[in-house]
């Protein structure tokens, strides 16, 4: 005979302030196999879970309904109460009587009715409960991270340093993302391929680290402790095994004039290329779309200098699985080209530029090497104008949120100019100086004060060329809006920060959320800022919105600690609410017929086909049997099954059917 | 074919030369124009200044005539006028208690179901095709082609041509031999409807534009609404003393020029009406070119 | 949740009269100052376009009379440049016209604006007698509006030459029709403003 006991909970006065909570509990005390019900202020509270545990040792509960908030967040505590009091905890539930009820509707008699309706149907579900025993899984110690920039390395160096195996994933034939196309790094102008190429260099020769470039995750499968993905590593025309990384190849490709990917197309690489001089690995591959042999069958000029033979011109892409425990997806951001906005003249005129584009210019290792120089003539620019907000809080054109690194890189842009032009003249169009940060308020300042960056609190309207200058078009909005007219060499648009190309692809096929703007959703935003809602994938950098490279590194950090953490179990447990198709002793073995509608529709493929045999060996019936490993609980197959032979465990149909019949016998 | 048509005031007074060469360029093309039986005024830019509900029932009367008259589609040259009608048309579909309240003024129904159509697309849908059997001389000079605020702003609401770089105009130079130059005010205002109550701005704004053509090496100007031609062309004593300087680049209407490449005679393009005198060079006159030839053949055969 | 309802207190302000009669929010404009610097005539105005917007959305009965006070609102040929390039999508043309309408009503007009108001009376005027623009009819009332009698006389013979102006007007048959959409439109009377 079940002895329920009931916990109402006031939330304070997030229930009882519509819902006479005393009114709940008295009535429930009077169905039968009720033994127990009381209410209290805060059911989650020491005192209140106190309650919950004398409830069940003096009065001998065999389930327990606690009315109270959404299972998402207190379940756990209910459930673990429950437990130490010697009750199995997957007989507690919870009736969330404050989103589906107090919040929702007025306070009055119908509102409380709602209330004792919501506990009633799971008190005689909680009658049918079993007692469950939690899943336990393996842990593979293995860390996949997808994403090579700054972000990436970062998150796989802590996970290596930690002892753990690490594969990198980068689909560049180079890591070191867009951090390693930068000139200098905001707020301290320390260089940033200095800071950066070391770690590239520590990844590659790691020896928990397996780095494979010019290689993308296709495929997804497993869950957390136990994933197996499927890489397709892109051809690369090379046997990197015999490759020395001489270069020799690059400097005799007869293709010259391919506009390099790492300099912003404001320089040029062969079809054979290293995308830069500092290229982790630092051997090439074989840019096929432009390469004259792969279009017109005909060169291979690459093939006969090499001095070790490593051309491959007929390699294939390769695909290979391997196996993890946990992912960290590190894809980082692109920039929103900048020739939406017609008005601006970007793609018109050569020398208005994105703010990428200006970092090569301004990089020691750029185009120019490292002096501004203009693209249309070459000429040192006398006027440059810088504007913020190219494309960021911009809902008609451009993104409505802000992109929060333009600020920062602006100001420094303005400095750099100002560095290596000092007769140069520097205009910043702005509308807001956003500088929060850690000596970011006092580096604009810099900027604005030591090196006479000149500020205007404006929107440009319009550029447009005459006798070699930019005719710059603005308005001084702190001078009453009056028209500022800037005869400019060169125009600078600080573009949008947005998710990387193909992030919404491989978001699903990582089964990632992700938000409107295509960027990686976390868990959530204040206290699950690295973890997905896909356990076991983590976010690093700015794959999940723009960010700089200190905030990159501090949450790449916190994703490695995550998976680390992780990585400190030897076994998961996992909830026991899984599928499970029913067996009985020969001779009916199942009331399953073996049709495996149920096959197709499982999104986890845990659906398997097993065998039933007579004692000579004889196949006598193929039933579904459901790995527990893999079933996610969703139910799909249990809706589907012809013949009601699968059940969810902790949502039997039988438990589900008294809830219904509950509601229904008032 | 037959074509409905919405002339407006302007057409019928100060732009007349912009009617007379519409009607010839379609006379050419073998399109008879009808016109919108009774119709009024739009309002223009004066009725929007004033009075909201006056600005959209002006238009709506005439859309609601068109309707009448059993028009599927109606040409409307007057870039002022396309613009009321095409604003109109959008603002009481979007908004329909807005669209109820104007039927009532105007006391007669409204279905939006008339198309409305400016010169440039009359060109492009019913021009262009026949335009290689017409040609009797390439219109062989450097044009800018000046669009102005009304043919593409707003555009959300016209959804006609690019709104910051417009290129249709361009594309019909092109095809009639002409090469339009690359330059920066093609959508810039000229001043609009103060060309009397302000024509010290109009002088201005419109001095830019003429200023900006002629530095882009412009030899003529082309335009295909009547405001923008009255203040390029009518204003241009003003506008001299504004820029200092004496420009003599002469406004043509698209139809003027298109109408020259088939062989229309300037007085029939009213040329004869402008105030700066079109004074083109001849040049790229070829008397081979086989259009008419072609176009006899194909009658006779 | 804890968090009471929105209350809306109206506060009877042009700003929710915009929004209220054309759906267009003020609120939104975070003072870029785009319109004022692509505004082809922002140099001649006494408050360019985003300050107009700046004096509205203070919601303040004083700054609000600055604005319908303002030449600005005059000057305004709805290009619609403004509206094309502004990041906020704000219909600032459909600002100024509806200021241009209340400052009419509220009689507040600026005293240099009234040229051009007196344009707009007399292309309406001979709207409401004819049906049709009469331009020869447009300019005599003008100069009987404006006192501006010397002005343009040297282009008309040039006009009457080239055949660019009517001394008769089209009249149009429907023009009690017509006469009614002014009558309901502008809630006249009897005679002519």
């Amino acid at each position: 005979m079940a002895r329920i006991g009931v916990f109402v909970c006031h939330c304070g006065e997030n229930i009882s302030a519509t819902v006479d909570c005393a009114k709940v509990a008295n009535t429930i005390a009077k169905m039968n196999g009720v033994v127990h019900s009381v209410d209290y202020k805060y059911m989650c509270s020491d005192p209140g879970q106190t309650l919950i545990k004398e409830a069940i040792r003096e009065k001998g509960l065999t389930g327990i309904v606690v009315a109270a908030c959404s299972p998402r967040m207190h379940e756990p505590t209910f459930r673990k109460a429950t437990s130490e009091a010697g009750l199995n905890p997957f007989l507690c539930e919870m009736a969330n009587i404050r989103e589906h009820v107090s919040w929702v509707h007025d306070k009055g008699d119908p509102t409380t009715d709602k209330a004792i309706d919501v506990v009633r149907t799971l008190v005689e579900k909680v009658k049918k409960n079993q007692p469950l025993e939690p899943i336990r899984v393996p842990v593979t110690k293995t860390a996949l991270v997808v994403g090579g920039g700054v972000a990436g390395i970062q998150a796989a160096l802590d996970i290596a340093n930690a002892g753990h195996k690490v594969i990198m994933v980068e689909r560049e034939p180079s890591i070191g993302g867009h951090m390693s196309q930068l000139s200098e790094t905001f707020p301290t102008l320390d260089c940033s391929q200095c800071i950066l190429t070391p770690r590239m260099v520590e990844i590659a020769q790691h020896p928990n680290i397996t780095l494979y470039t010019y290689a993308e995750v296709t495929a997804l499968d497993g869950f957390i402790g136990n994933f197996k993905a499927t890489i397709r590593r892109k051809a690369k025309s090379l046997d990197e095994d015999l490759c020395t990384g001489c270069g020799l190849c690059t400097t005799k490709c007869p293709v010259k004039k391919i506009p390099s990917e790492f300099e912003q197309g404001l320089g040029f690489r062969p079809a054979i290329y290293v995308p830069f001089p500092q290229a982790v690995p630092n051997k090439p591959v074989i840019d096929r779309e432009n390469c004259t042999y792969y279009l017109k069958g005909k060169c291979r000029v690459c093939e006969k200098v090499c001095p070790t033979n490593a051309i491959r011109f007929d390699q294939e892409d390769t695909i290979m699985e391997i196996e993890a425990g946990a992912l960290v997806l590190a894809t980082g951001f692109d920039i929103k080209r900048a020739d939406f906005f017609p008005e601006y003249g970007y793609g018109k005129y050569k020398d208005v530029i994105d703010g990428l584009q200006f970092e090569r210019l301004a990089s020691a290792s750029g185009p120019t090497m490292g002096e501004i120089r203009r693209p249309s003539d070459g000429r040192v620019p006398e006027k440059i104008v810088f504007i913020a907000c190219a494309g960021s809080r911009d809902p008609a054109k451009g993104i409505e949120y802000c992109s929060k690194i333009c600020c920062m890189y602006t100001a420094k842009h303005a400095m750099l100019y100002k560095h290596k032009v000092h007769h140069g003249e520097a205009y910043v169009f702005y509308m807001d100086i956003r500088a929060g940060g850690k000596m970011y308020e006092e580096f604009v300042r810099r900027a604005i004060e030591e090196d006479d960056a000149k500020y205007v609190r404006g929107r440009v309207s319009r550029i447009y060329e005459k006798d070699g200058k930019l005719i710059v078009k603005g308005a001084d909005t702190l001078l009453n809006g009056r028209p500022v007219e800037i005869e400019a060499d060169m125009v600078v648009l600080a573009t949008a920060g947005v998710a990387s190309q193909g992030a919404e692809e491989l978001a699903q096929t990582l089964h990632v959320s992700y938000d409107a703007h295509k960027f990686f959703a976390e868990a959530h935003p204040k206290l699950k800022p690295v973890e997905t809602n896909t356990a076991g994938i983590f976010l690093a950098g700015a794959c999940q919105a723009p960010k700089d490279i200190p905030e990159s590194v501090a949450a790449a950090s916190g994703a490695a600690a995550k998976v680390i953490g992780l990585f400190s179990n030897d076994e998961l447990t996992r909830e026991p609410l899984v599928a499970i198709v029913n067996r009985f002793p020969p001779p009916y073995f199942s009331t399953c017929v073996g049709c495996f509608m149920c096959q197709p529709v499982c999104p986890y493929q845990a659906i398997e086909k097993e065998q039933i045999k007579d004692r000579s060996g004889k196949v006598i019936r193929e039933l579904a049997r459901i790995n527990p490993g893999l079933c996610q609980g969703c139910g799909t197959c249990v809706a589907l099954c012809r013949s009601k032979s699968i059940d969810l465990y902790g949502y039997t149909n039988h438990q589900v059917y008294q809830e219904v019949v509950a509601l229904l016998n008032e | 074919m037959k074509l409905g048509y919405y002339p407006g005031c302007s057409l019928k007074g100060g732009s007349r030369e912009y009617k007379e060469s519409v009607v010839a360029l379609c006379k050419r093309f073998d399109i008879t124009l009808v016109e919108v039986p009774d119709w009024n005024c739009c309002g223009a830019t004066a009725a929007h200044n004033l009075n909201k509900e006056l600005s959209l029932s002006l238009p709506a009367r005439i859309l609601a005539q068109a309707e009448k008259a059993g028009f599927e589609e109606i040409l409307v040259p007057c870039a002022a006028c396309y613009n009321r009608l095409m604003v109109t048309a959008h603002e009481m579909k979007t908004q329909p208690a807005l669209g109820q309240r104007v039927k009532e003024i105007i006391g007669m129904e409204v279905s939006g179901k008339v198309r409305i159509l400016n010169v440039i697309q009359l060109i492009e849908k019913y021009l262009l095709d026949k335009l290689e059997l017409k040609m009797h001389r390439p219109f062989d000079y450097r044009a800018a082609c000046y669009y102005g605020c009304l043919l593409v702003r707003p555009s959300n609401i016209l959804q006609f041509d690019r709104p910051e770089d417009p290129e249709t105009m361009d594309k019909v130079i092109r095809k009639i031999g002409g090469q339009p130059v690359e330059w920066e005010f093609k959508v810039e205002c000229c001043g609009a409807g103060m060309s009397v109550s302000r024509t010290d701005l109009v002088a201005k704004l419109s001095g830019k534009v003429i200023d900006n053509a002629v530095y882009r090496g412009a030899e003529v100007i082309i335009v295909a609404c009547p405001m923008c031609h009255s203040n390029l062309d009518m204003r241009r004593p003003d506008i001299n003393k504004y820029l200092e300087k004496k420009t003599d680049i002469p406004v043509l209407y698209i139809t003027q020029a298109m109408g020259l490449a088939v062989g229309i005679s300037e007085k029939e393009l009213g040329l004869h009406r402008h105030f700066v005198p079109v004074r083109l060079p001849e040049k790229g006159l070829l008397t081979d070119m086989p259009g008419e030839e072609l176009e006899h053949q194909q009658k006779e055969g | 949740m804890s968090s009471a309802p929105h209350t809306i207190h109206k506060k009877g302000s042009l700003m929710e009269e915009i929004h209220d009669a054309r759906e267009i929010s003020v609120q939104k404009c975070y003072q870029c100052g785009k319109c004022s610097a692509g505004c082809p005539l922002a140099e001649d105005m006494d408050y360019p376009p985003s300050v107009i917007m700046r004096l509205l959305q203070t919601e303040d009965r004083q700054n609000e009379a600055i604005a319908l006070r303002s030449e600005t609102i005059w000057l305004c040929v709805t290009c619609e440049t403004c509206a094309t390039r502004c990041p906020m999508e704000i219909d600032i043309p459909g600002v100024m016209d509806f200021c241009r309408q209340r400052s009419l009503e509220k009689k507040m007009t600026h005293p240099k604006a009234k040229n051009i108001i007196a344009f707009h009376k007399a292309f309406l005027d001979s709207i409401d007698y004819t049906g049709r623009l009469y331009e020869l009819g447009l300019i005599a009332d003008y100069k009987a509006r404006s006192f501006q009698l010397g002005q343009d006389v040297a282009l008309a013979p040039g006009m009457i030459a080239k055949g660019k102006l009517s001394f008769l007007p089209e009249l149009i048959r429907d023009r009690k029709g017509l006469a009614a959409i002014f009558r309901k439109t502008l809630h006249r009377k009897g005679g002519r403003s």
